[in-house]
């Protein structure tokens, strides 16, 4: 008896950890925008290592609540656009590695910022067969302009993952492929990642010495 | 300031005249050498004098003294939002911009406090440049102006119309106007100094980077941002969308003459482009892009 009630329970808990498995990979892409914003500004709101701009702290945040939902070599790949396809496979690591710290290093520091903010969510205007789908936001904030933040999102094997951000009407990738495409045709792609690397060498250096995210906390 | 801004205006244009000839990569920007060296200037400017003003401002000055100074400005900016937002048809975001001035002036101690968005009143900020671009004028190049900073021909030629209708240039006497124009401009940076500092880490080309970024913001706020399922920076088709999309402005870029003074009056410019553009606008008028104030925003301390 004892044996076949241990039996059942396991079978329960694993049903439920595949169930809950599952759930995620399929959760819908403006539910999943909705509960990682939710997420970052609970954190945001109440955590004061956060507010007072601890890189540490909001590093952590990031790796444990976005992270997980970014596609960066898509993103890295659509800045570099016919570029992408010369770059050997090496470079194209290194070079999604050095974007992506250049965004967690810039982006992370907004974090800190949030304050009295609320977002809003726009309903989802998408069909069910989609692999590609817009989620549209926006962040209320008290006597200013409302800022719209949208996503881009891809269906995959692994859930939906992010791979465009859309900050007051300028899509992340497309600001960024201007400034790509000047350096790559200047000083090709290893020129590219190494002004990437100089550039996170010195954010760096700035966050070790203040131990603060780059954009001070007001 | 309306003279100083036909003579920037004037003198912009004659230099880009003078730089026409330079090879830019980038189609939107065909005066590229010219801006180049204008971003450098404005930059020289910015780093020498408005950044530490405005670091000093945001410092040294009490929260509140400031808040009270954006409100202020923030106020008056609101009638010339009221009137553009009109000029697009859009009457129930004029109103409730109606409503914000007389809330503010009225209890708000002439704009000091800014009661009307405590009551839940959205603020908005609209120009002319906006305007037209909602009539349907293309946005053409890009060009850094002299000061005033990242701009599109279009915009500028509409920047002589936003002074115009900036009710604080009529202030008198003179000293006192010209006193409020660079503590609204201290102010400004400094509400944008995070920002700023942000784009310095995050821009290793900021020149390019201001320029993408300037000219999609403006495009969506022509488009109250709804165009923003249709533009993308990925190279793949946009998804197929479930409704059919609102046309993008795509129409041949309509040059104004930058050397005359735009237009005597919005209403005079209104005519003109309306009469370019009449069933446009008539659609327009008739199906007001209503963006309803947020009911949930909270009165916020």
């Amino acid at each position: 008896m004892n044996i076949l009630k241990k039996l059942s329970l396991t079978l329960v808990a694993a049903g439920t950890l595949a169930f809950s498995g599952y759930a995620a990979a399929q959760e819908a892409p403006d539910a999943l925008i909705k509960r990682v914003s939710e997420e970052v500004m609970a954190v945001a709101k109440t955590d004061k290592d956060v507010q007072s701009g601890n890189s540490r702290r909001i590093q952590q945040v990031v790796d444990e609540k976005i992270l997980p939902y970014v596609d960066f070599q898509r993103m890295t790949a659509l800045a570099a656009g016919r570029y992408w396809r010369d770059a050997t496979p090496d470079q194209q690591k290194r070079l999604t590695d050095e974007f992506r710290s250049l965004l967690m290093y810039t982006y992370s520091g907004a974090i800190s910022q949030i304050r009295d903010q609320k977002i809003e969510y726009r309903p989802l205007r998408a069909d069910p067969a989609d692999t590609e789908v817009v989620v549209n936001t926006q962040v209320i904030q008290p006597r200013a302009e409302p800022i719209q933040l949208s996503y881009r999102l891809e269906k995959t094997p692994a859930g939906w993952k992010i791979f465009d951000m859309n900050v007051l009407g300028a899509w992340l990738v497309e600001t960024y492929k201007g400034s790509f495409a000047s350096e790559i045709s200047k000083s090709g792609v290893d020129g590219l990642i190494k002004t990437l690397a100089d550039r996170n060498k010195k954010l760096a250096g700035n966050i070790a010495k203040t131990g603060k995210a780059v954009v001070p906390a007001k | 300031m309306n003279t100083l801004g036909k003579t920037i205006l004037l003198s912009s244009a004659l230099l880009m005249g003078g730089c026409a000839t330079t090879n830019g990569h980038n189609p939107d920007d065909p005066l590229e050498g010219f801006n180049r060296s204008m971003f450098e200037f404005n930059d020289t400017v910015d780093r020498v004098a408005l950044k530490p003003a405005a670091t000093a401002y945001h410092d040294y000055l009490p929260s509140f003294v400031q808040t009270g100074v954006g409100n202020f400005f923030g106020n008056i900016g609101d009638v010339w939002t009221m009137v553009n937002n009109f000029l697009q048809g859009k009457v129930e975001n004029g109103a409730n911009d109606f409503m914000r001035v007389a809330v503010n002036t009225v209890l708000g101690f002439g704009g000091v406090l800014d009661i009307a968005s405590e009551a839940g009143l959205q603020k908005h900020k609209e120009d002319f440049g906006q305007t037209l671009g909602k009539w349907g004028v293309g946005s053409g190049p890009y060009v850094v102006l002299p000061l005033f900073g990242p701009s599109t021909v279009r915009d500028t030629a509409a920047l002589p119309v936003d002074i115009y209708g900036d009710l604080w240039t009529y202030t008198t006497p003179v000293d006192v106007r010209n006193t409020g124009i660079v503590i609204r401009a201290v102010d400004q940076r400094a509400s944008l100094l995070n920002a700023s500092n942000l784009l310095e880490d995050a821009a290793f080309d900021r020149y390019s980077f201001v320029r993408s970024a300037y000219l999609q913001r403006r495009e969506s706020l022509v488009h109250d941002g709804k165009n923003i399922d249709v533009k993308s920076g990925s190279e793949e088709p946009a998804p197929a969308e479930a409704k059919p999309l609102e046309p993008q402005s795509d129409a041949a870029p309509v040059l104004l003459p930058t050397t005359e003074p735009v237009a005597a009056a919005p209403e005079a410019a209104a005519e003109a482009v309306a009469t370019r553009d009449d069933e446009a606008l008539v659609k327009e008028a008739f199906s007001p892009q209503v963006q309803a104030p947020s009911p949930e925003t909270e009165p916020a301390l």
